[in-house]
């Protein structure tokens, strides 16, 4: 509890125990007056002051105003009827201060909590500095620095490992709890914490620009982009407190002139102020108003914690509508980087046969060229190899050990003559051949990620229609469609005609939105195209964080069911606080007008139901489970 | 051009009022307060003083919350 709250805090006890104590006195009617009125000004008197302000500067219909009238006007009634039953005034001031008191705890409570989730922003920078370790704001580090992080630091900014071993915690940014190892070469992202090794990064960019302030500015902006229910309930408040005031104005002076004018009946004056005053103090929409941002600003600190960052409420509210999923292929749901899948030779020599193609292959950048060396594992003789020729688009010739070799597709071997055995599998197949003679063939394919298939399943029974979209063959798309059980597939498609199929399925998807997953890499004109882009482990990719709405901050397409659970609850809570504060609030003004209702049932339906939203709204915080 | 600033204001509603008020002074494109954050985010006009407008902003707003605080 800040100053403040504390000091709320105090005249609330003591103007409660006052009131209780004042109960069992029995004094001259003046001075019991002036005992209530005491301490009615103790636990009202800002309110009252600023309500007065308010009036002053010709601002009046807020809940000071409400609160102050509401009061003034119990404690005037019980002069007036005598009754000397100034409980209710003073009462119904404690509990709206207490009401004041709970929503700025809990208000502030919330944010502390979300802002520990996101407590990445590294403070420092240790630079040697003639052999002495100094701190230095990240700021100020140019990139190629040399820094040094010890066990228990952050990484203040992304750079390469020259030196050292460790393993990395890397929870707070993608909500993964296995650390990562890393080793000397390795790049590494800040915001991550060194667990055990002493590491020298050498930094590759300016703190500006890295992993972790690129996630802050994010997360900071987030919850400025409001949601249609964040608008419409400020929308509402701003009509509904100047209504709520009219219609008690219409009940304590409309009616009884009413009655006495037209009905000819008593007025019964004191009875319809009294309910007028109930009237007012039930209507106060701070429930309403506080719950609903809270509960947003509740969903996207979840969220966060689980390494999904969601760029505003607007964007979380959207992507609770989400009825079909549109991925793209490579790097989203398979792995993205090719690998050896079968090896076929024709004499049974498998080694030989990686050797040789690998050999061949060993001055290539090419993926499939990549990933063949790799397979080999071993380092490569460059002295065996000569006289590479690289033919687009159907291999690579070369003089390995003196013998010439050819490695490429079908068209290669068609082209220079070899007989050759088609391979029966899918994927892209490599066939070696030396002297002309058939040797065998490498199957190499994308594999699929291991929790592609969860995913999948999560959405489903969300009931979400999924689609993959991708440039590749149908020979890839459809194996993975088949054992990912996608419900549609398309395949061959230019980066512009992915654009145009998710239009195709944004009109086609009457009710409800669609969303796009991919990982980044040339698809951002259709992240922005889809009602809500998700870009996976994008953190790279700076397009890709500008086009997309969702981020996930590692490529796990199980984050993407997740995110969307974790919206449908909080658009959840919104609603069941939305209906939760309406709906108390209209039966209690209904009743209040019907002079049913008294003062204490009005400090429920304002102080009760503002707590109960807001207890409500936090829940959108866990998430874990989900 | 726009600015960021970090405000104090104890209520959900004043806040809105704020953003009401911040949106209707001279030299403001459009202005969001965000509550639970305590920030706000200002779009001004082209060839605004964001000094002087930010100093009209904190005034508008003073009117509706006389505790309310803008950092700029």
């Amino acid at each position: 509890m800040n100053r403040k709250q504390k000091k709320l805090l105090v005249r609330i006890i003591i103007s409660a125990v006052f009131l209780i104590a004042l109960r069992f006195v029995h004094l001259n009617p003046y001075i019991m007056f002036a005992l209530y009125l005491a301490d009615y000004l103790i636990i009202a008197y800002d309110v009252l002051i600023k309500a007065g302000r308010g009036i002053i500067r010709g601002r009046v219909f807020d809940e000071l105003f409400l609160m102050a009238v509401a009061s003034v006007g119990a404690f005037s009634l019980a002069v007036y009827s005598k009754s000397g039953d100034y409980v209710e005034a003073v009462a119904v001031m404690v509990f709206y201060q207490l009401g004041q008191l709970f929503e700025s705890y809990a208000v502030g409570k919330s944010r502390k909590n979300i802002s520990a989730l996101m407590d990445i922003r590294p403070d420092y920078a240790n630079v040697e500095i003639d052999g002495k370790i100094t701190q230095l704001s990240p700021d100020d580090i140019e990139p190629g620095t040399v820094i040094i992080v010890r066990p228990g630091e952050k990484i203040p900014i992304d750079g390469v490992v020259i030196e050292g071993s460790s393993s990395l915690d890397t929870a707070a940014l993608t909500g993964e709890s296995v650390p990562s190892q890393v080793y000397g070469g390795d790049e590494v992202m800040s915001g991550c914490i060194n667990i055990d090794g002493l590491l020298r990064i050498r930094t590759t960019k300016e703190f500006g620009e890295s992993t972790v302030s690129k996630i802050l500015e994010l997360v900071e902006n987030s919850s400025s982009r409001k949601s249609k229910s964040e608008n419409f309930i400020s929308r509402f408040a701003r009509f509904y407190t100047p209504a709520v005031c009219a219609l008690a104005l219409t009940l304590a002076v409309g009616v009884p002139l009413f009655r006495m004018l037209i009905l000819k009946s008593a007025p019964s004056w004191s009875d319809w102020i009294y309910r007028a005053l109930t009237f007012l103090v039930i209507s106060c929409p701070c429930a309403l108003v506080i719950s609903v941002p809270l509960s947003f600003f509740a969903g996207l600190g979840g969220a966060s914690r689980e390494g999904i960052l969601i760029k505003g409420s607007n964007y979380l509210e959207t992507l609770s509508k989400t009825k079909t999923v549109v991925f793209d292929k490579t790097g989203t749901l398979t792995e993205g980087s090719f690998s050896v899948n079968k090896v076929y030779a024709r004499d049974g020599d498998d080694e030989k046969l990686i050797e040789t193609a690998a050999l061949a292959e060993s001055s290539s950048s090419h993926p499939i060229s990549r990933s063949i060396i790799e397979k080999y594992g071993r380092d490569i003789d460059l002295s065996r190899v000569s006289g590479v020729r690289e033919i687009r688009g159907k291999g690579v010739t070369a003089e390995v050990d003196g013998k010439t070799v050819c490695a490429g597709n079908g068209a290669l071997m068609d082209e220079l003559g070899v007989k050759y055995t088609e391979a029966p599998e899918n994927g892209t197949v490599v066939y070696v051949a030396v002297n002309s003679g058939f040797l065998g063939y490498i199957v190499i394919s994308d594999t699929i990620k291991k929790t592609s298939a969860k995913a999948i399943k999560a959405l489903k029974e969300s009931g979400i229609k999924t689609v993959m979209l991708t440039g590749d063959s149908e020979a890839a798309a459809k194996p993975v469609c088949e054992a990912l059980s996608i419900d549609e597939h398309v395949s061959r498609l230019l980066p512009a005609e992915k654009v145009a199929k998710t239009e195709e399925i944004i009109r086609s998807t009457a009710k409800g939105k669609t969303a796009f997953a991919g990982d980044g890499i040339n698809d951002a004109p259709v992240l922005s195209a889809a009602d809500i882009g998700i870009a996976m482990g994008a953190l790279g990719s700076d397009a890709a964080i500008e086009a997309a709405d969702v981020v996930l901050m590692d490529d796990d397409p199980l984050k993407i069911s997740k995110a969307i659970k974790i919206s449908r609850k909080c658009l959840r809570i919104v609603y069941q606080n939305i209906i939760i504060a309406l709906g108390v609030k209209f039966a209690c003004l209904i009743l209040g007008a019907a002079g049913i209702a008294n003062m204490w049932l009005a400090v429920f339906a304002d102080v009760g139901v503002m707590i109960i939203a807001v207890l409500n709204a936090v829940r959108a915080l866990n998430v874990k489970k989900l | 051009m726009t600015g960021k600033y970090n405000i104090e204001v104890d209520c959900a509603n004043c806040a809105n009022l704020m953003e009401g008020a911040a949106n209707k002074t001279e030299g403001v494109v459009n202005a969001v307060v965000n509550f639970m954050a305590l920030k706000m985010t200002v779009e001004f006009e082209e060839g605004a003083d964001e000094k002087k407008v930010m100093k009209k902003v904190l005034k508008a707003c003073r009117k509706i919350e006389p505790d309310c605080e803008i950092e700029f």
